[in-house]
C-alpha cells in the first residue's frame, strides 16, 4: 500500500485498476447490462450506485469473474480476466458470509482466512502473514474480540472484521457490497475513518451502495446505472460538488416502500 | 472388551468403527458449513446402487459401491452447477433413484443377495473382510492427506464461495472434491454403520460439538473425538446387544448431541458474564 495517491487524475494503461470495455450481460437472452465501458484507476474511490435491478452487482460480479460476460473484456491490473492470477490483491468485502452461522468460526479464523490462497497450499501462515491479521485486527478495534464466535457480533462489527479480513490479504483493490447498509452510528464513523485511512494510503475502493450516509466525503467518483438497459452508466464523473456531491444530484427515494434503504434512481436534469 | 477382540471379525469392525468415526465428522464439518448435511446422505443412496450392482454381477461390494458413490458425486456437482436454485432437488433426485436401483438391482440378483442388503443398509459386525481393513486404512489415509493440504481451501469456500474465488481458490473445483471425500467417507462407513445411516456421522458429532465450540477448528477437533467415541462405543454396545451396529452408533452420537446441549447452557452464560 505504498501507492501515490492521483487526485482525480484521468486513468493511464499503467495506473489501470480495473478496465471493463463494451460489456454485455445477460440472464437468460435478457440483457442486464450493456456496452459498459469503464476505467477505474489506482487511488480512486468510486462508488457505484443505481436502483434495484440495474445490474450494479452485476457488474461487480462480472469485473471480479464470478459472472461471466455475453460480450466485451474485463481487464485487471492490466491483464485480461482470464489471465489474471494475482488474486491476492483484491479483496471482495461481502455484507455477510453465509458460512458463519452453521458452524461456529472464529473471529481469528475469520480475519485469517483472507490469507487463503492455493499458492501457498503447502505451508503454514508465517509470523509476518499472522503478524499482518493482527495488525488488521487491531486497527478495526476489534483485536479484543479475537476468541468470539464471529455470529455472536453485531452487525456492523463483522463488517470490521470482514474488512480487516481484507486488510489481512495485503489487496491494493477493496471491493465492497454495500459497507453502511444496517450499521449503526458509532461504527459508520468507525467504518468511515478506517476507509479514509485507507484511500489516504493508496488503496483503490470501489463500493457498491444505495446510501451515501457517512461516506459521501470519501467518494472521488460515481457512477450510476440507470434502469434502461439500452443505456447502462447514465453518470460517470467526479462529484460535483467535493465533499457534498450527490445529495444535490441524485434523486432518492424509496422505491419499493418497504422502508428499506433509498434506491438512488437516476440524476435530476 | 478385552474378550471382544478375542475375535478376528470384531477386530476388523472395531479398527472399521474407528477409521470412519475419524474421518466421517472431519468431512463433515463442510458439509454442515456449507449446509450440504443431507450430501452424505444422499451419497449413501447412490452407493447402495453400487451394492446391488455388484450382487447382481458378482463383482467386490466396496470398489462398486465406491465407484458409484463417485459417480454420484461428480453427477450431483453438475446438477447443482447447472440449474442453480435446485440443490435440494437434485438430492431428491439421487434419493430416490439410488435406493430403487440398489433394492432393484439386488432383487435381480441370484442367491439370497436383496436379504443381505440389510447389512449393507444398517451395518454388520461381520462383513468386514480381511482386504477389507487394508483398503479402508488407504482410503482414510487419502482423505486425511487431502483435508491436510486442501482444508485451508475447502474452508475458504464453504465460508462464502465468491470471496474465495476471488482469492483465486477454484471453487468448483473444491466443491466436486468435498462431494467425492463424502462419497469416499460413505463407502468407508459402509460396512459397520451401513447406507442408510452412514451420514449420521458425518452429522450428527458435527452438530453436537457446534454447541460448545467457538472456532472451526475446536468444531473439528471436538467432533472428531466424539465421531470416534460414539463408533467405538456403538459398535461394542451392538455386540453386547445383538443389534446391527448402525443405529447404536448413531444413537450414542445423538446421545453426545444431548449431553452437550445440556452442558451448553452453563458454558454461553459463563461466557456471557465474561464478555
Amino acid at each position: 500500500m505504498t501507492h501515490p495517491h492521483p487526485h482525480g487524475a484521468a486513468t493511464s494503461a499503467a495506473d489501470e485498476v480495473v478496465g471493463v470495455s463494451r460489456l454485455c450481460v445477460e440472464f437468460d437472452s435478457e440483457h442486464v447490462l450493456e456496452d459498459v465501458d469503464l476505467s477505474i484507476g489506482r487511488g480512486e474511490f468510486v462508488a457505484l450506485l443505481g436502483p434495484n435491478g440495474s445490474g450494479k452487482t452485476t457488474l461487480v460480479r462480472t469485473m471480479l469473474g464470478l459472472q461471466t460476460s455475453s460480450h466485451g473484456s474485463v481487464r485487471l491490473f492490466g491483464e485480461p480476466l482470464s489471465r489474471f492470477r494475482s488474486w491476492q490483491r483484491i479483496a471482495l468485502v461481502p455484507q455477510r458470509l453465509p458460512g458463519s452461522t452453521s458452524i461456529p468460526v472464529s473471529v481469528w479464523e475469520t480475519v485469517l482466512s483472507g490469507l487463503i490462497s492455493p499458492r501457498r497450499r503447502w505451508r503454514p501462515f508465517s509470523r509476518v502473514e499472522r503478524a499482518a491479521a493482527t495488525t488488521a485486527l487491531t486497527d478495526v478495534g476489534l483485536w479484543g474480540k479475537r476468541h468470539e464466535r464471529l455470529d455472536t457480533l453485531s452487525g456492523g462489527q463483522q463488517r470490521r472484521v470482514l474488512i480487516a479480513r481484507a486488510l489481512a490479504s495485503g489487496a491494493d483493490l477493496l471491493v465492497m457490497d454495500e459497507p453502511t447498509a444496517g450499521i449503526d452510528a458509532a461504527n459508520l464513523v468507525q467504518l468511515t475513518a478506517l476507509l479514509a485511512r485507507l484511500h489516504e494510503q493508496g488503496t483503490t475502493v470501489i463500493v457498491v451502495t444505495h446510501e451515501l450516509t457517512g461516506i459521501s466525503h470519501l467518494i472521488t467518483r460515481a457512477v450510476v446505472l440507470g434502469p434502461d438497459r439500452r443505456e447502462s452508466v447514465v453518470f460517470d464523473g467526479p462529484p460535483p460538488v467535493p465533499g457534498q456531491l450527490l445529495h444535490d444530484h441524485v434523486h432518492h427515494h424509496d422505491t419499493d416502500g418497504d422502508g428499506d434503504a433509498p434506491s438512488v434512481v437516476g440524476l435530476e436534469p | 472388551m478385552i474378550a471382544i477382540l478375542e475375535f478376528d471379525f470384531m477386530r476388523r469392525a472395531l479398527i472399521a468403527a474407528a477409521l470412519v468415526g475419524l474421518i466421517a465428522p472431519l468431512i463433515g464439518v463442510f458439509l454442515v458449513q456449507r449446509r450440504l448435511a443431507l450430501l452424505g446422505d444422499g451419497m449413501g443412496h447412490v452407493a447402495l446402487t453400487g451394492v446391488g450392482l455388484a450382487f447382481l454381477f458378482g463383482t467386490a461390494p466396496v470398489p462398486t459401491a465406491m465407484a458409484a458413490a463417485v459417480v454420484g458425486a461428480f453427477l450431483i456437482e453438475f446438477i447443482r452447477y447447472r440449474s442453480r436454485t435446485a440443490g435440494d432437488v437434485a438430492l431428491a433426485l439421487l434419493f430416490y433413484g439410488g435406493i430403487a436401483g440398489g433394492v432393484l438391482f439386488a432383487s435381480l440378483a441370484p442367491g439370497k443377495a436383496s436379504s443381505s442388503l440389510n447389512a449393507y443398509l444398517f451395518g454388520s459386525l461381520s462383513t468386514v473382510a480381511e482386504g477389507d481393513v487394508w483398503a479402508l486404512v488407504a482410503l482414510c489415509l487419502a482423505v486425511a492427506a487431502i483435508v491436510a493440504v486442501l482444508g485451508r481451501e475447502l474452508f475458504a469456500v464453504s465460508l462464502d464461495p465468491d470471496i474465495a474465488a476471488v482469492q483465486g481458490v477454484r471453487v468448483r473445483v473444491m466443491s466436486t472434491l468435498m462431494a467425492v471425500l463424502a462419497a469416499v467417507v460413505v463407502v468407508v462407513g459402509m460396512r459397520v454403520v451401513g447406507l442408510l445411516l452412514v451420514s449420521a456421522i458425518m452429522i450428527v458429532p458435527v452438530a453436537a460439538a457446534q454447541q460448545v465450540t467457538r472456532s472451526f477448528r475446536a468444531t473439528a477437533v471436538l467432533a472428531v473425538v466424539l465421531g470416534l467415541v460414539a463408533s467405538v462405543a456403538g459398535l461394542v454396545g451392538s455386540f453386547y446387544v445383538e443389534v446391527p451396529p448402525g443405529p447404536t452408533i448413531v444413537l450414542f452420537a445423538l446421545l453426545c448431541f444431548a449431553i452437550l446441549a445440556v452442558v451448553a447452557v452453563p458454558i454461553r452464560s459463563r461466557r456471557k458474564e465474561a464478555t
